[in-house]
């Protein structure tokens, strides 16, 4: 088994990635149309990666388990992707995006990746105006920019709250252009069920055609996981429904590392939960916290009051409310993290001061935004006098513009009006920093197999900055893979097309077969979904915001426990060879089985709170996270067991060159 | 509340398919359409019968691959929504709910309430992009200003899902709206205008060989757009394909 060597290039960070680029082998361009490529996933890493691949001339296979490659779930991301560029002069750098990035990590990424991601950044928003991305711009028909948190400029390039569907269709395009051309092969509505190495190297798939059931085999000279987070191993997370971490976790069964599992992203701003039927959570963008404020009432009696519904929000008077980001993070506010929302969240409704049925939702609320933006309508519109009400009418129609299809959304579901009433919101699980642990070049420690985007653990440390998604995925899939894979593949020119004939291809087959044909022929007694649900809650009840010891040793017995009941009890209908939801439902939920033990042994085993994980054990008299840098700057990379509790730990050590570790602090 | 479900059950392409009746109880007002479908689906397969197929993904609006006929309308009674983010407050204890798949020649059925929308794909293969590559060697993206209206109104054509109500609301199941949209984006902004001509034409083009039917402006497609696409989009398209035709004869 490989060890875990970076390939970080020499030299200060900001020559990295220029010298890197200079010195890895390149691959002829007649050359390259010997090559194959299999990508899997096609949201804005994989078709990114997908579409650049095949304009560079190599022969692209790529693979959704969506009827459209256009359905991946980058689409739903809403408020904006970050990029240096300093249109609003307002002091921002490569080195500032950078030193962003890796303190809002909470110092646990690793330096040269941050340090590319924040140098390609701004190639990104060219690149993407270039295909038709429609970005939000002001009167004078230049690019808009807004803030995100835990940064003090405004970086963030949006369209409206939708920036990953805008984004995501442009590199659909793409993808769609090369398809077209023959370049690239599409595959919709299949799913990777096994990848296939041929001595160490990763050298194809077994994929499923969800309309038929048939295995097929593909092979290609590498293999690039884009497939996304693992956020619904929680069963209740933003992701989407079919969103899952099966592709990343047969590649960590063929022996990819998987990397800090733990660090998971609680999004402070979510529509609360409203009940047992719930399917999934809805994310409400942290960029309404620019206008929002972020408070709870400071009198028991008046949440009391507003959950029996005998107050509203707006009936609580100025000295009455609690702006508790403002309160303990002044220079911050609202703008905080996301960790630090979501924790400072919990303390409040932990404490008694929650404002909905369930006790866990605090307020968000527009009144004071809707005030400021009115009156400057009025000094604009030249309005002398203006009535409160008139105020009140122009301020919504500016907050409408901003933030529109968030408000209606809220509306849809809650039945309530944010333009007249507070929102109300509790964090949700959102995305997962950790990954499958890669290299410099974004190469696993398998030979030929790559993880891009979401799926990989390289540039977020332990938390990740708003707007810094869609940013990563597109760096990867445009500006990084397609040079870095290069290297590898210069020495396969020789190599021809592989032969999916082969024992390992065989072998693979059979195995997949046969657990398909385990899970159909069970004949249990419970649904999927029930199981999936178990685990969820056993993941957001000890493994989630707040964890400690005691917890997590019990949550990976209980683990353990529900998947024994699972391949004993579960009861998929239908047939293997057919459509049949229920059943690539049942190979996802079987995973996330693996997963989250897996998931909870990574938490139990880092004895320090560091942004997503928290540690009850460690933190400040405040209550703040407590680092410990002394023994834990490493990444934690786990080699497969399959008691995954017991899976073997390998450290990369993480060195800081240019940024000396401090306490992170937002006040 | 009780509801009384006529779905529309068919084992795949080839089957001839029927309305089959189901009764759901327990459903709260609170719950989306597709959880209250997950109710169902969860009450068969206790059952032993087989779960109904339908597509969805992300439940929030935004990926389009929810699709249900509600009652005659495409993502059911309320406007500008998908059927994910219809609410079951919207209906009353005792309704009666017919649920049936898009229906279309362009849109084959796979099982049940899943179809086929892969021709969507390939109409967008067919022009719905500009030739840039991703070189990493573009313009600064400031260096073309882009005047406001156009700009919002790009964004606006941009929004489109690519769900396929327009096409399962139109009596001649016409893509026209979809078509248009990405036409439109493309055609507003300065980055589009070197292929307009044989974009329209390419994508008019294809979306005929696909299958789907003509316009006759009934804009029936607008009124059940989840995103609320314009009509003005169809009118622009037609000055497109118009004068890119006129330019090609000349």
């Amino acid at each position: 088994m490989a060890s875990l060597k970076s390939v970080t290039p020499k030299g200060a960070l900001k020559d990295q990635w220029t010298n890197h680029k200079n010195d890895i082998n390149l691959v002829n361009p007649a050359n390259k149309r010997l090559i194959d490529v299999i990508v899997i996933g096609t949201g804005l890493a994989g078709s990114s990666a997908a579409a650049s691949l095949a304009e560079m001339g190599y022969n692209v296979k790529a693979f959704c388990f969506q009827d459209s490659p256009r359905r991946a779930h980058s689409i739903a991301a809403q408020g904006g992707i970050n990029a240096a560029k300093n249109y609003q002069n307002d002091g921002d750098s490569t080195f500032r995006l950078f030193y962003d990035t890796i303190k809002g990590g909470d110092y646990r990424s690793r330096e040269s990746n941050t340090y590319r991601l924040a140098e390609v950044s701004a190639n990104i928003i060219d690149q993407c105006v270039a295909q038709g991305v429609p970005f939000a711009r002001d009167y004078g028909g230049l690019l808009d920019n807004r803030s995100f948190g835990g940064v003090l400029v405004s970086r963030t390039f949006y369209a409206k709250g939708q920036t990953g569907q805008q984004l995501l269709l442009g590199a659909y395009s793409a993808l769609s252009r090369q398809i077209a051309k023959g370049k690239v092969t599409m595959y919709n509505r299949h799913e990777m069920m096994d990848v296939v190495t041929v001595e160490g190297k990763a050298r194809g798939i077994i994929a499923r055609n969800l309309i038929t059931g048939k295995l097929e085999r593909h092979g290609a000279h590498a293999v690039v996981l884009c497939s996304g987070g693992y956020g619904n191993v929680f069963f209740l997370s933003t992701n989407a429904m079919g969103s899952n971490v099966s592709a990343a976790w047969k590649a960590h069964r063929r022996g990819a590392y998987f990397a800090n599992p733990c660090y998971t992203q609680i999004h402070p701003t979510c529509i609360p939960v409203s009940g047992e039927h719930q399917s999934k959570l809805t994310l409400m963008s942290e960029s309404l916290r620019n206008d929002g404020r972020i408070w709870v009432p400071k009198k028991k009696e008046d949440c009391q009051a507003i959950i029996n519904k005998t107050k509203k929000a707006e009936d609580i008077s100025e000295e009455d409310r609690d702006y508790y980001l403002e309160r303990r993070y002044p220079s911050f506010g609202n703008l905080v993290p996301r960790d630090v929302a979501s924790r400072a969240a919990k303390e409040r409704c932990d404490a008694g001061f929650g404002v909905n049925s369930t006790g866990n939702a605090v307020f968000l609320d527009f009144a004071s935004a809707i005030e400021r933006y009115g009156n400057l309508e009025a000094n604009v519109k030249n309005i002398k006098n203006p009535s409160p009400q008139q105020i009140k009418d122009m301020g919504r129609e500016v907050v409408k513009s901003k933030y529109g299809n968030l408000f209606d959304m809220y509306k849809q579901i809650t039945d309530d009006d944010p333009y007249f009433t507070a929102m109300k919101i509790y964090p949700a699980v959102h995305y997962t920093m950790g990954g499958l642990w890669v290299d410099y070049n974004l190469m696993t420690n398998v030979e030929g197999l790559y993880a891009c985007g979401e799926a990989n653990f390289s540039d977020h440390g332990a938390n990740r900055l708003g707007a810094s998604a869609l940013m990563q995925g597109l760096a990867d899939g445009y500006f990084v893979l397609p040079y870095t894979i290069g290297d590898y593949l210069s020495k396969d020119i020789r190599t021809g097309a592989i032969d999916t004939t082969s024992e390992a291809f065989s072998q693979a087959e059979q195995s997949v077969k046969e657990r398909i044909e385990k899970l159909i022929n069970n004949n249990g007694t419970k649904s999927v979904d029930h199981f999936h649900k178990r685990l969820g809650k056993v993941m957001w009840d000890k493994v989630g915001m707040a964890r400690n010891e005691k917890g997590l040793k019990e949550a990976i017995a209980e683990i353990t426990e529900i998947r024994e009941d699972f391949w004993a009890n579960v009861k998929v209908p239908g047939e293997v060879n057919g459509f049949n939801p229920e059943l690539d439902k049942a190979g996802r939920v079987a995973d996330f089985l693996e997963l989250g033990e897996l998931f909870a042994k990574d938490a139990l085993d880092r004895k320090e709170s560091c942004g997503g994980h928290f540690r009850e054990e460690y933190q400040t008299k405040e209550g703040e996270a407590l680092r410990d840098d002394k023994n834990y700057a490493y990444v934690a990379a786990w080699q497969y067991n399959e008691v995954p509790s017991k899976a073997k730990l390998h450290k990369e050590e993480l060195t800081f060159k240019e940024v000396e570790l401090k306490t992170r602090s937002y006040k | 509340m009780k509801l009384t479900l006529k779905i529309w059950r068919q084992k795949g392409p080839e089957d001839k398919g029927a309305i089959q009746t189901y009764p759901v109880d327990g459903i709260d007002g609170d719950m989306s359409f597709l959880e209250m479908m997950d109710v169902l689906n969860e009450q068969l397969i206790e059952k032993g019968e087989e779960p109904v197929a339908f597509d969805h993904d992300c439940r929030e609006g935004i990926c389009g691959m929810c699709s249900m006929y509600i009652n005659g309308r495409a993502h059911g009674p309320k406007r500008g929504v998908t059927t994910c983010q219809l609410h079951m407050r919207s209906f009353k204890d005792g309704d009666t709910i017919y649920i049936e798949p898009w229906r279309s020649t362009a849109f084959p059925v796979i099982k049940d309430l899943v179809v086929d929308r892969s021709a969507f794909d390939r109409i967008i293969q067919s022009g719905g992009f500009v030739s840039v590559n991703t070189s990493g060697n573009t313009i600064d993206a400031n260096a073309t200003p882009i005047e406001k209206e156009n700009a919002d109104k790009a964004f606006d054509a941009a929004t489109c899902i690519g769900c396929g109500a327009c096409v399962a609301s139109c009596k001649n199941a016409s893509a026209m709206l979809f078509v248009s949209a990405k036409v439109s984006q493309l055609a507003l902004l300065p980055q589009g205008d070197p292929e307009r001509k044989s974009r329209a034409l390419n994508m008019v083009n294809q979306m005929d060989e696909e299958g789907f039917g003509n316009c006759t402006n009934t804009g029936a497609c607008a009124v059940e757009c989840p995103k609320e696409i314009s009509l003005e989009n169809i009118a622009r398209m037609n000055r497109e394909f118009l004068k890119a035709s006129i330019s090609k004869e000349s």
